[in-house]
Formats: structure tokens, C-alpha cells, sequence
């Protein structure tokens, strides 16, 4: 109990205490997630939307690889890239590993299935009656489809507050494909193992309890967004 | 031969759902400006024959013509928007009512200047206009249907069973401002139900449908008070016809 009392007046103290070190993992955190979950709406939302929309044969199958993908353990993620991205690998040219862009692809595949997955469900959960009276108004395809993800926006924003939720607070993955590096690639998470590990653990309570806090204000603004809307 | 004044010219229409013929109608023709209405029992392919007007679904065989082209999957959209439909179970935007009714100009990229606040008043829904169209009572909802149908001035207009369902008042209410909407702007109208007697009030032609068949058309006061077709007949008297 003492160190969760400490940890916490530890992170007030932190939080305050303009340490740029602090500041640095906090921005390199919201900076590769944000990044991974904007590229992971930008391709996973449309693709959703066209699976959700679409009659095509394969759709049982993609679907059946999403919800894998959805479950995907983020080690196994940070391997994968890893073994991509080293120097023996075929994107090895690139010298991504341990730079926060390996970081960045590692979080937007586990990002991506999430996104892609929950909003073609969302899509799905749109009364079908409304693409054909959309289209009886004048909508062209283009239009039809928009009116159909607008109609699914709450369970859009929920798509999007799930993989923010999966990417922020992942360790795995990053840890592998970023190695850790304090001042280039130390995000919160690995940070707080970092802090366990080597037994501080009222700062790793810290980092934790910002990590939450910043998780907290995300939701509450993307469940605002869904506000609005009821 | 087709009249001047045709809107539709269907010939040997077939609609088919795998493999089970849903509409099969040898010839029917729909006239400019008039309110049309088809009666059957539900299942005689009513609706289905509205969305084959509404270029929703193209036929198995034979044609439907509209203004004189053929329907088909090449039909320009400027021409697919001259005709739109109120249906039975009408499905709103997630939006304000006054959306929902701009929502076609929108799509045409046309300003939702006077004509949406017009149409309101007209429809009933000015107090309404800024609630959210999911939380409205079935009535209103199917009164933003209508409204957000008039809204886009169609050529001609489809109504779906448009009123099954409704109380009395919004029964009166909408039939009012279909028949003023019709004198008004001319509006080619076709109304399907299987109240014989909303027929009766607005129709100036009325076809009976069984089965998929057209089994008779003809004007409202011979369909209703000499049919030639004894199951015309008996549909009229109320009997089930099948």
C-alpha cells in the first residue's frame, strides 16, 4: 500500500517537475502511438467498411484473419518485425530497428486488426434497409457507403478506442523493435518495466499511473465523441 | 403503343429470386402526373415492382422503359434521381430531423436553403426540425420520409406501404399532402398498399396485383365499382384473394 501511496504522489511530483527526461518518453509514447493509430484508421476503417459492405467470396476468410489478427500476441508482433527489420531482413536496408519507426509498425499491426475488424462489424450492425433507401434518395455507390459508415460511427470511435487501448499500454512489441533506448526509444511502458526491473518501484507506480492517466483523458475525448451522437 | 404522356412502359417483366418468379407482368404503362395505385394481399410482388420502378433492382427479363430509355445498369445518375421512394419501415440518418430531410439535396450538393423549412411546415415537423430523427414517434418518423422525399422534387414518386401501420391522423395527414403535392407539382405518384380504401381516396388508376400478375387496371370508379375481373371483385368486397 506504501508504495502505491508513493507511487502516486510520486507521479504528481513527476508530473510537475518539468523533468525533460520524463516529458521526452511521455511525448515519444503519445508520438509513435498516435502516428500508429492514425495509419492503422487511415487503411483499417475503409477496409472494414468495404468488408462489412461487400458480398465477396472471400470475405469469411479475411474476416476469419482479422479476428485472428485481433488476438495476435504483441511479442509474437515485435518478432515478426524484428526478424523484418534486421539487418538480414528483407526491409533490413531500411535501419528501422530500434528506431521509433519499427516501433510505429509493430503497434500499427496490432492497431490495424482491431481497427479494420471492429469497424466492419460496425458496418455490419447498420440496418441494411438504409443503403437502399440512401440510394433511392440519389446516392451514388461512393455516397451509399458513406452514409453506411456514418450511420456506424459510435462503432467506429469504439474500434478506434480499442486499438488505442491495445497499442498505448503494449510492452512486448516495442520493447523488441525498440530496444529500450533511453532518449530515442524508451516509451512509458518499457520504462516502467525498466523501473521494476531495477527495483524503483515507486517511479514505475509513477509512469503507470501516468500511462493510465493519459489513457483516461484519450477515452473520456473519443467517448465524448460518442456522446454527441446519442 | 405507349402513350404520350407514359412515365413507365413495363413489357414482359419477369423478377425472379432464385429461381421463384416474384413479379411476372405482361404490360403495364404509367402515366404522367397521375397518382397510380397497386393493391394486392402482401407477397404479390408489390414492393418488389416498386423497386424495379426505382431502378434498385433490374429485372430478370423484359424491359421496364422510363421515359422512354430502357433501364439498365447504365443509367445515368441524373436520371435515377427523377424517381425515389417512401417505404413502409422508413430508416433515418443518425442526424436532426431538418437533416434528414436536406439529406437528398446534399447529395445533389444543393443548398438546403427554403425548401427544407417549407416542406417542414408542410409536413407538420417545424417544432421538430432540430430533435434527432431516432427519437420521433413513428408517424413523424415516416412524415420525415416523406418530407425528405418531397424535399428533392422527383418526377415520380413511390410509396411503399406508405401509411401501414400509422394511426388515423397521420393516415389523413400524409394522404393530404400527397394528393396536394400531386395537384400541385403534377408528380407522377405510385402508391402501393393493400388498403383498398386509401386506394379508393387517392388513386385515379388502380392495378390489382396477385401472385406477381397484374390482373387488372383501370380507372379508380370502374376498378372499384364494375371490376371485370371477379378476383378483382373479390379483393374489393375484402375477401382473401390468393
Amino acid at each position: 500500500m506504501n508504495e502505491l501511496t508513493r507511487g502516486f504522489f510520486q507521479a504528481i511530483q513527476l508530473i510537475f517537475s518539468a523533468d525533460p527526461a520524463l516529458y521526452e518518453i511521455i511525448f515519444l509514447s503519445l508520438r509513435v502511438t498516435g502516428l500508429a493509430l492514425l495509419i492503422s484508421a487511415l487503411i483499417g476503417i475503409p477496409t472494414g467498411a468495404t468488408l462489412g459492405l461487400s458480398r465477396i467470396r472471400a470475405r469469411g476468410l479475411v474476416t476469419a484473419l482479422l479476428y485472428t489478427g485481433m488476438g495476435l500476441p504483441p511479442v509474437v508482433v515485435g518478432l515478426f518485425v524484428y526478424l523484418m527489420l534486421s539487418r538480414s531482413g528483407p526491409f533490413g536496408v531500411l535501419g528501422w530497428l530500434f528506431t521509433p519507426s519499427a516501433m510505429i509498425v509493430a503497434q500499427l499491426i496490432i492497431a490495424f486488426p482491431l481497427v479494420a475488424g471492429l469497424t466492419m462489424t460496425a458496418v455490419q450492425g447498420v440496418d441494411p434497409a438504409l443503403r437502399v433507401q440512401v440510394r433511392s434518395l440519389g446516392a451514388t455507390r461512393w455516397q451509399e457507403m458513406w452514409a453506411v459508415l456514418r450511420e456506424a460511427r459510435l462503432g467506429v470511435v469504439a474500434a478506434i478506442v480499442a486499438a488505442f487501448g491495445g497499442i498505448i499500454s503494449e510492452v512486448g512489441a516495442v520493447m523488441l523493435v525498440g530496444g529500450n533506448i533511453e532518449g530515442k526509444t524508451r516509451v512509458l511502458t518499457t520504462a516502467i518495466v525498466l523501473n521494476t526491473r531495477t527495483g524503483e518501484f515507486s517511479l514505475a507506480l509513477a509512469l503507470g499511473i501516468i500511462l493510465l492517466a493519459l489513457a483516461f483523458v484519450a477515452n473520456v475525448a473519443m467517448m465524448r465523441l460518442q456522446g454527441n451522437d446519442k | 403503343m405507349t402513350n404520350d404522356k407514359s412515365v413507365y412502359l413495363i413489357e414482359g417483366l419477369k423478377q425472379e429470386y432464385a429461381g421463384r418468379v416474384v413479379v411476372d407482368v405482361e404490360r403495364l404503362e404509367i402515366r404522367a402526373g397521375e397518382i397510380f395505385a397497386i393493391v394486392g394481399p402482401s407477397g404479390a410482388g408489390k414492393s418488389t415492382l416498386l423497386r424495379l420502378l426505382n431502378f434498385l433492382e433490374l429485372p430478370t427479363r423484359g424491359q421496364v422503359v422510363y421515359q422512354g430509355q430502357v433501364v439498365n445498369g447504365s443509367l445515368p445518375i441524373e436520371t435515377r434521381r427523377q424517381v425515389t421512394t417512401v417505404f413502409q419501415r422508413p430508416v433515418l440518418l443518425r442526424a436532426s430531423v431538418r437533416e434528414n430531410v436536406a439529406y437528398g439535396l446534399a447529395l445533389r450538393r444543393q443548398l438546403a436553403d427554403g425548401r427544407v423549412d417549407e416542406i417542414l411546415a408542410r409536413v407538420g415537423l417545424s417544432s421538430l426540425a432540430n430533435a434527432p430523427a431516432h427519437k420521433v414517434s413513428g408517424g413523424e418518423m415516416q412524415r420525415v420520409a416523406l418530407a425528405r422525399a418531397l424535399v428533392i422534387e422527383p418526377h415520380v414518386l413511390l410509396l411503399d406501404e406508405p401509411t401501414a401501420n400509422l394511426d388515423p391522423y397521420n393516415v389523413g395527414l400524409i394522404e393530404k399532402i400527397v394528393r396536394e403535392h400531386n395537384r400541385a407539382r403534377g408528380t407522377t405518384i405510385v402508391l402501393v398498399t393493400h388498403n383498398v380504401f386509401q386506394a379508393k381516396r387517392l388513386a385515379r388508376r388502380v392495378g390489382l396485383m396477385l401472385n406477381g400478375r397484374v390482373i387488372e387496371v383501370g380507372d379508380a370508379q370502374q376498378f372499384f365499382d364494375a371490376p371485370n375481373d371477379p378476383r378483382t371483385a373479390a379483393f374489393v368486397r375484402g375477401e382473401m384473394v390468393y
